[in-house]
């Protein structure tokens, strides 16, 4: 283990968690993430390889996989992100690269999003995202992925089971994301 | 008055409230207006121009007269209407236009000088001479003819903002909306119903008529609790939908605290919600109108259909003593309604000479109220009677209905055309509605409740095909379904003031005088007379105007035509507009890896965009920022320093065509750039003029790292993206930000090297020879950590970047200083950069302004005629290469004391300060410590040409006007040797 000690986006060491009424915050640094894009030509050799390492289909569109270890989710056509707890693939770019060979371009996305968890109760999850993003979210079934703007932030959010939700906002605008995500969970209280 | 029985308010509790300095006690569920005339007050403000007495006229969205400056402190808020104000304990509200008081106002003389007041009063008027505009005419019309007044405090509340979806949005929550609601919810749609009552019902709650042998508000409040127990369905009472936009897109503001004395915590006081909506039905009722009579607007006089409202609804009556002047049956179903709740109705007044008689008062046929009396409130009426006799009431109130408008408001706002409806005298919605809205109820011109609930039921149920859905007819409950009698009667003859306009003092007069200097067309007579753009957008008063054109002009209403109704449809407070967007929340903050760091260093920070960056790091004993900056500048230089560059985009680039894709990207070759190097490159847009700047390093034979301005970072990768997806789509090339992923730090100074052989594990090779300028590599750092190192220099020292996974930022600048310490390791802020990279004559921000060309940085040879790349051929037309283009020149002031101003143009020495001798210009300026003077980069023309020449630099923004000589750009070590050491 090397000498520098990681710092979660919102500038502590140990991830923020709160409560405010039914609904939960938690930061959650713990994840390692790379982009995965297929080569031009290489779409389907791409598709195939990524599902072998995921274990599972590659996600189609607007859709996520989270698989025990690896879990990925659309972003653009022929391109995914993976991800996986940190501890378990720290390096998960070279890990991809290894498991993928020349069919597609990685690109090391760990550090560059900070991630939120929410849970609550579904309804008034969604009715925090109401005032949050525009998406239907007791429309969205879980497993779904979208890219979208969170205070004028771009984010991807990941919709799991009941009331969870996970947000990936860009880490240097975390404390705007989670001053937003605070202020929309308030106002619903 | 409050009647002894009846209205939907809670006698048992009462709460205070202030108005005018006078306090008063209401019920909950009363309106301010309610409860004022509750409490015998008819006189609610002054009119905008004339500053006649007024009081209420209508009992809802529409009311152009009770106008208050609601609240104080920062909460003030002027224009609300009395109307709309749900009571609560500790309300305060003061009347507008009126000074020195309510009852007796001093302008209250404009009235009295209405001849000279009229229409187009002002642009007859301040005419001349130009300069009283602004300082004398201004502030005295203003102070004459205003609309209340705003706070200057900061609004102590905060607003929200959000997004809705649904099959069927349902605007109105009267018979119609609620019928319809309940026919979409039933069949398992998602609906929304929005009302801007509190109270949903409509019309129900303000009449006696009965709905399935229930009053029609009991039927209401069924219909509302049905619909609440259903989880699809979302009731949004005290919700305004103001507009419809594209795509079934609605906006509305939902008055989320408006009706407490402040908001809960964390609870906004309003929200912006933008409904997107599968079908719309538009059930927002109908608007009754007056008809225009002498003296019209005194209080007391009101809308017949609010008389019986205030009477049903809040059991109020202005009076004891009414009457009501009608063209329709509506007026007599207000007088029995009055007269059932004890007031007394002394007659009704009707023009229709064959008007059906009614129990319990007398109706007086074919007759007109001519004029009425009272100074403050209405004391009397005079009625010419259908024989040509008269006669006076005494009254206190007179409820007026001249018919019935549809509310087209939303109907209009995609450009819907209304269309002329000759049996209810009123315009209804045309066919041309927004894509998905459809109309029902009053708002179509269906004025009967069983219609209503007929056609609500049948919307949904039409909208509900329409998305796919058969849905069942529902059992309509029993209402009345009487047919609507009207005889059009818009203002009675020979009067002389009689209102058109409540709210903008518009009166017969003034039309007729638009109708005589040529302002006939609708939109000139609106324009002219100032008819209908009030704060109510005359809601009670086009139609009047519209009326008494038609006739002036001998046409028909239909092909005099409407204005266009606009959003929104009523006024929106600009900070629900803004949202959560407002004070520190206007914007997301984006912060550097290394910012709680800088921040326990005492850094002041600066924004650049969105992010904050330390511009520079005080020391104890500095009191100006420049001794701050002269000290970094000056360690860095001598030593080593420390400075967080993440700011600077970084965009991945790999595929089988990623060098070829720079290529063409870049004017200056990278096709040929060696793994492990980098390479300054030039971005040109499309016209030739540069675009960006920065460095590409190549980690792979198909893999770049591509560094941005941070100005510049986003609009860069897009305009990559742009090009990989639409010029060029047959390379291999994938492109992503990274800009995020990683913090990077710039080591500038001759021991650099020294710090970062601390940094990097064993086995690397960090000598000139082994990682010479312009390398790159991935690297392992502090035992470990995957690092990427770029030998470049900004700053013109021995330099390097050093980036690590951005989690590791915080903790790498710890690391850097710790084995830095003995170096005297300096971190150095925004402002030491600029001022190293000036001296060293690198062009930034001030250089790359979007105006210059690579030729004007002194970069012409980098734009390559050895390949195509975008941008290069149009950056060798003619007019960019004219000989006396404007070149980057040093500036070095002849006393080296003397700031040069960034800004400051150029000109010869003696030339007259004018544009026609202008040479250029001062892009970026500073203070060299290492020079010992102020220094400066520019371009001139010709300026490599003229080296050594003293020219005039004058800034007349800063009066600054001194003596400067060209020099060459670079004004330290100009060979390089130091950034190669």
């Amino acid at each position: 283990m090397h000498d520098l000690a990681p710092l979660t986006a919102l500038g502590t060491k140990a991830p923020q968690q709160e409560k405010i009424g039914l609904v939960t915050l938690a930061e959650a640094p713990d994840w390692a993430l790379a982009s995965v894009t297929a080569r031009l030509g290489q779409e389907a050799a791409c598709a195939a390889a990524l599902a072998q390492t995921l274990g599972a289909g590659a996600p189609g569109v607007a859709r996520y996989h989270g698989g025990p270890v690896l879990g990925a989710f659309w972003i653009a056509p022929h391109s995914w992100m993976v991800q996986a707890p940190y501890s378990a693939k720290p390096d998960l770019a070279a890990h991809l690269r290894g498991q993928l060979g020349p069919c597609a371009s990685v690109t090391e996305q760990s550090s560059a999003w900070a991630r939120c968890d929410v849970t609550g109760p579904a309804p008034l999850v969604a009715e925090m995202f109401a005032r949050l993003c525009n998406l239907d979210m007791p429309q969205l079934p879980s497993g779904h992925a979208r890219r979208t703007v969170i205070d004028h932030l771009g984010c991807y959010l990941l919709r799991g089971d009941g009331g969870a939700v996970s947000v990936y906002g860009p880490r240097s605008g975390a404390q705007s994301l989670w001053h937003a995500l605070e202020l929309a969970a308030r106002s619903i209280v | 008055m409050r009647l002894q029985h009846g209205g939907q308010i809670d006698r048992g509790q009462k709460i205070s409230f202030r108005f005018d300095g006078q306090y008063y006690k209401g019920h909950p569920g009363d309106t301010l207006a309610s409860a004022l005339l509750a409490n015998d007050v008819r006189l609610m403000g002054r009119s905008f121009k004339y500053h006649r007495p007024r009081g209420v006229l209508a009992a809802g969205s529409e009311e152009p007269n009770a106008l208050v400056e609601l609240r104080t402190g920062g909460r003030q808020e002027p224009n609300t209407r009395a109307t709309m104000v749900e009571l609560f304990d500790g309300l305060q509200a003061m009347p507008q236009n009126a000074w020195p008081s309510l009852r007796f106002d001093a302008l209250a003389i404009n009235d009295r000088l209405s001849n000279f007041l009229t229409a187009g009063f002002y642009y007859k008027t301040f005419m001349w001479p130009a300069v009283f505009w602004e300082k004398l005419y201004e502030p005295i019309i203003r102070r004459a003819a205003g609309l209340g007044s705003i706070t200057t405090r900061p609004d102590p509340d905060s607003y929200d903002k959000g997004y809705l979806h649904c099959d069927l949005l349902v605007i109105g929550a009267g018979p119609a909306g609620l019928m319809a609601a309940l026919t979409a919810g039933r069949a398992g749609a998602r609906v929304i119903l929005a009302d801007e009552d509190f109270r949903m019902g409509g019309r129900l709650n303000a009449d006696r008529q009965t709905i399935a042998d229930m009053a029609g508000a009991d039927w209401a409040a069924q219909a509302v609790a049905e619909l609440a127990q259903m989880p699809h369905v979302r009731l949004m009472p005290r919700c305004t939908v103001f507009g419809a936009f594209d795509h079934g897109i609605y906006g509305a503001v939902e008055r989320v605290s408006d009706h407490l004395a402040t908001p809960p915590e964390g609870k906004p006081r309003q929200t912006l919600w933008r409904i997107y909506s599968k079908r719309a039905l538009v059930c927002a009722g109908a608007i009754e109108r007056p008809i225009a009579f002498a003296n019209n607007d005194r209080p007391g006089i009101m809308l017949a259909g609010a008389l019986r409202a205030y009477a049903n609804r809040w059991a109020v009556s202005p009076a004891q003593d009414v009457a009501i002047f009608t063209n329709n049956d509506t007026g007599h179903r207000s007088a029995a309604d009055l007269m059932a709740l004890g007031v007394h109705v002394a007659a009704v007044i009707d023009t229709r000479p064959d008007a059906p008689p009614l129990a319990g008062t007398e109706v007086l046929a074919g007759a007109q109220v001519t004029d009425s009396a009272g100074r403050l409130g209405l004391r009397a009426v005079t009625v010419r009677l259908g024989n040509g006799q008269s006669r006076k009431l005494s009254v206190g109130a007179l409820g007026v209905s001249g018919g019935w408008n549809p509310n087209l408001g939303l109907t209009c706002h995609q450009r819907g055309r209304p269309l002329w409806d000759e049996g209810i005298a009123a315009f209804i919605p045309g066919a041309t509605l927004a894509p998905g809205m459809a109309v029902a109820g009053a708002a179509m011109g269906q004025f009967s409740t069983h219609a209503a609930l007929a056609t609500g039921a049948e919307g949904a149920r039409a909208a509900l095909a329409d998305l796919g859905h058969n849905t069942p007819a529902p059992d309509l409950p029993r209402a009345e379904d009487a047919p609507t009698r009207i005889t059009p009667f818009w203002h009675v003859a020979g009067t002389k003031r009689a209102w058109l306009d409540f709210q903008n003092d518009v009166t017969i007069k003034d039309v007729k005088l638009a109708h005589q200097e040529g302002f006939e067309a609708v939109e000139h007579l609106k324009r002219y007379t100032t008819l209908g753009m009030a704060t109510d957008q005359g809601k009670t008063a086009n139609l009047g105007g519209l009326a008494v054109m038609a006739e002036l002009t001998g046409q028909s209403i239909a092909q005099t035509g409407t204005t266009m109704f606009r959003p929104p449809y009523t006024p929106v407070a600009l900070g629900a507009l803004a949202g959560r967007s407002s004070g520190r929340d206007f914007r997301p903050t984006r912060l550097t890896p290394s910012h709680h760091w800088a921040r326990e260093q005492s850094a002041v920070f600066v924004e650049a965009g969105l992010w904050l960056r330390a511009q520079y790091f005080p020391r104890a004993g500095e009191s100006h920022w420049r001794e701050s900056v002269d000290r970094e500048v000056l360690a860095t230089r001598a030593s080593v320093g420390v400075c967080d560059v993440t700011t600077l985009g970084k965009v991945d680039v790999q595929g089988r065509d990623a060098a070829e894709f720079l290529n063409r990207i870049y004017c200056n070759g990278m096709a040929k750039l060696a793994v492990g190097r980098v390479r300054y490159g030039l971005m040109l847009r499309e016209d030739g003029i540069v675009f960006d700047d920065g460095t590409a390093a190549r980690l792979a034979e198909d893999h770049f790292v591509v560094t941005t301005t941070t100005a510049n970072a986003v609009p860069v990768f897009r305009h990559m993206e742009f090009a990989r997806q639409c010029l060029w789509p047959d390379l291999d090339v994938q492109l992503i930000s990274t800009t995020e992923a990683w913090a990077q730090f710039a080591l500038a100074g001759p021991k650099s090297r020294a710090v970062l052989e601390r940094l990097v594990d064993g086995g690397f090779d960090l000598s000139n020879a082994g990682f010479p300028f312009m390398a790159c590599a991935e690297v392992s750092i502090c035992n470990g950590c995957r690092a990427r190192l770029f030998r470049i220099s900004f700053s013109g020292e021995l330099a390097y970047e050093l980036a690590v996974p951005a989690r590791y930022g915080d903790a790498l600048i710890r690391k850097i200083m710790e084995v830095g310490a003995d170096y005297d390791i300096t971190p150095y802020g925004t402002e030491a950069l600029g001022v190293m990279r000036i001296e060293k004559g690198h062009a930034a921000g001030g250089e790359l302004n979007g105006t210059t060309t690579a030729r004007n940085l002194g970069l012409g040879r980098m734009v390559s005629t050895a390949k195509d790349s975008i941008g290069a051929v149009l950056s060798r037309r003619e007019g960019l290469a004219a000989p006396d283009g404007l070149e980057l020149v040093g500036l070095r002031p002849v006393n080296p004391q003397s700031q040069i101003p960034a800004g400051a143009h150029l000109l010869a020495q003696g030339a007259a300060l004018v544009a026609a001798n202008d040479l250029g210009h001062v892009t970026a300026s500073c203070y060299s410590p290492n020079l010992g003077s102020y220094i400066a980069l520019g371009f001139v023309k010709n300026g490599a040409a003229r080296m050594g020449e003293t020219l005039r630099a004058a800034s007349p923004l800063t009066g600054v006007d001194l003596e400067v000589q060209i020099t060459s750009p670079h004004f330290y070590d100009p060979e390089g040797e130091r950034l190669r050491a």
